[in-house]
């Protein structure tokens, strides 16, 4: 099987002022189609630096870069964005959605930059498609400020979703959301994963990385640990835990 | 993305801050608005010139005699003694001259019907009214065999008929000039005031003959008014006449020979150098109303980098973003440019919508009476030209801050707060 993500030692490099700082130092790495990791690290480890990397946000300073079977080390500016556009779902921390605009356009948003045009009532159903995936079809016409963090950030995974890419990256997904929301994240996550979406996260969170399948561990900018998740949790059963438990203080 | 959605995406935009981008767009529309109006009335003003000179005739030329000079006193052009009728009877055999009347003229006293009023003595020849395109009203012109025989006949302006006759048809009675009596034969149509604003109708014409041995007594004209054929002919008829004049004047050029068309780029080149000139002054309100577009662009930019980041990161290239902010630029400039035409062109009628209600008040101020007299022409050329310079003025002042945006780091821009 060939990988989503294939990193041949990869470096990152930043000329600032005068000390380079060598935020990446060789990183290989392979990510097979219906894998669910999670990058971990403490702040400065290279988390971010190689996300955005794998992200097509920024190019690799050394080594080369596989996503999907096409190298994309070496693509120029608006390459790297219609590869973003196609390849590629993005789910941020905050949200990230267009203020005073509908869930649903939010939604349309990448298809209105794919380079074949499509007609509107076909944006409009394939943003509704997705974003009943995600569990928010009756949501479709409220505006951001209308929605509670967690269904915010359902609306970010439907955009993510709506251009059927090969990985869905996020990072920090449930930075910005209280526990219980952010256990109802990870289960839309690995609804997803287990439907075949590729999942790559970044978090600092143990437990939220131990909903996924994966964890691979960065210190100094290089790979510290790669191994499977061990005793993983099943977002459904913790809901279903947390709620008993909630009833239970309500009883007494 | 296409031109359509990303039109509705600026809409939208401009929606969002709708007091900004009125407040935007009013320094468009101050600009384009202020062009059109200056252009409208400075227009008008050198159309009214030229209609006033093409009223003195078509296609004429006038020969003035020199000036007269006794001891230090220097009398202007048509003092001197220089120009006799015979000068006129030669330039009748100059070829594409169609039409000569030696002029002279004097202001005297008349009376008639027991009034008396102050009026300018014309000494014509019948070709008169051809060569000033003045029709007769009622009666007729004398002729040339009033000429040759000196006669008394006249033929009235409407402002002496007025001031004389009020009320009544002065053809057949008499009027007194310096106590000779002459026979009204005509009247002519009310002509209105000339280029200087004199009343062209506050005249009397007579025959050159009578004027010079009964009104005057003087063997000399003041000027010979000559029509030429077609316009093409003018510069012909002018040479040839002052080559026959010089023979005649033995080599000294005492008179001059002017045309029409001299008088009338005079008399429009002011209001010409005045057109150029508050146009110039109104499009530098147009480049204020540029460099607002440009600021408020900056500051949207700055405010809406996350949002440029977004789009970066969901796949919209360099070009798209470009794209989207100059629509946004040159949507604000073009439709406050065409507020500004719609503004600029009916300033003036509004002006004298006002004037005229404020005028059954009797309360019309004078500047506002004023500027509903002026005259105003919009051209097309101008509403085209004002609406394209916006449009204009929106691309070159949306470029650089779209060109910024577009020219964002995603990382960065999705990390702005």
């Amino acid at each position: 099987m060939n990988a989503v993500i294939q990193l041949d030692d990869v470096h990152k490099i930043y000329h600032t002022g005068e000390v380079d700082v060598h935020a990446v130092r060789g990183v290989s790495l392979k990510i097979f189609p219906g894998e669910f990791v999670a990058l971990m690290g403490a702040s400065g480890s290279g988390k971010s630096t190689l996300m955005n990397m794998i992200g097509c946000l920024d190019r690799a300073s050394q080594g080369f870069y596989l996503l999907d079977g096409t190298d994309v080390s070496k693509l120029n500016r608006d390459e790297l964005a219609d590869i973003r556009n196609l390849k590629i779902g993005f789910v941020f921390q905050g949200f990230n959605l267009l203020a005073r605009t509908s869930a649903a356009e939010n939604t349309e948003l990448p298809m209105l930059y794919v380079r074949h045009h499509l007609q509107s009532h076909e944006r409009r159903e394939r943003a509704l498609k997705s974003l009943e995936i995600v569990g928010l079809a009756q949501r479709a016409d409220h505006h951001p400020n209308q929605l509670s963090g967690g269904q915010q950030q359902r609306v970010a995974i439907a955009r993510a979703l709506v251009n059927q890419p090969a990985l869905l990256l996020a990072d920090e997904p449930t930075g910005n959301l209280d526990s219980q929301t952010s256990i109802e994240i990870m289960g839309v996550f690995q609804k997803l994963n287990d439907a075949g979406i590729t999942i790559v996260m970044v978090t600092h969170e143990l437990d939220i990385a131990s909903y996924t399948k994966r964890t691979v561990i960065l210190r100094d900018g290089k790979i510290l640990t790669d191994e499977p998740v061990k005793n993983r949790l099943i977002a459904e059963n913790e809901l279903q835990k947390l709620r008993a438990a909630q009833q239970a203080v309500q009883l007494a | 993305m296409r031109v359509l959605a990303t039109i509705r995406l600026a809409i939208r935009a401009l929606r969002r801050n709708k007091l900004r981008s009125i407040l935007t767009m009013l320094g468009i529309i101050i600009g384009v608005g202020s062009v059109i109006a200056a252009v409208s009335i400075t227009t008008g003003a050198t159309k009214q010139v030229e209609d006033r000179v093409a009223s003195l005739g078509q296609n004429v030329i006038t020969v003035f005699s020199g000036s007269f000079t006794g001891g230090a006193m220097r009398g202007g052009w048509g003092s001197a003694p220089t120009l006799k009728p015979e000068d006129s009877d030669a330039i009748a055999t100059v070829s594409n001259v169609v039409a000569v009347s030696p002029e002279v003229r004097d202001r005297d006293q008349i009376l008639a019907n027991g009034l008396n009023w102050n009026t300018l003595i014309l000494g014509e020849s019948p070709d008169y009214p051809q060569i000033r395109n003045w029709n007769i009203a009622s009666g007729g012109m004398f002729s040339d065999q009033d000429v040759r025989s000196v006669g008394k006949v006249a033929v009235l302006g409407q402002t002496v008929v007025d001031q004389l006759f009020p009320g009544e048809n002065p053809v057949g009675q008499t009027i007194r000039i310096r106590d000779i009596p002459f026979k009204i034969v005509g009247v002519l149509e009310p002509k209105g005031f000339n280029l200087f604003g004199q009343d062209q109708d506050d005249t009397v014409l007579v025959p050159y003959t009578s004027h010079m041995k009964r009104i005057d007594r003087r063997t000399f004209v003041n000027s010979i008014q000559v029509e030429a054929a077609t316009a093409k002919s003018i510069e012909q008829v002018q040479n040839d006449i002052n080559n026959v004049l010089l023979t005649r004047h033995r080599g000294e050029q005492d008179f001059t020979v002017r045309t029409q068309l001299e008088i009338a780029q005079a008399m429009t080149a002011t209001s010409k150098v005045m057109s150029v000139l508050l146009a110039a002054i109104a499009s530098v309100s147009l480049i204020v109303g540029g460099i607002g577009i440009m600021n408020i662009m900056l500051v949207s930019v700055t405010e809406r980098t996350r949002e440029i980041g977004i789009r970066m990161a969901v796949g919209a290239r360099a070009r798209d973003i470009l794209i989207q902010f100059l629509v946004e630029a040159v949507l604000l400039s073009s439709i406050g440019g065409l507020t500004g035409i719609i503004l600029g062109i009916s300033a003036s009628p509004a002006a004298k919508l006002i004037a005229k209600i404020l005028d059954k008040f009797e309360i019309t101020p004078d500047f506002l009476a004023q500027f509903a007299s002026w005259p105003t022409y919009t051209s097309y050329t101008i509403v085209f030209v004002a609406f394209f310079s916006s449009a204009l003025v929106g691309i070159v002042s949306g470029f650089y801050p779209a060109w910024k945006a577009s020219q964002l780091d995603p990382i960065d821009a999705l990390r702005y707060e």
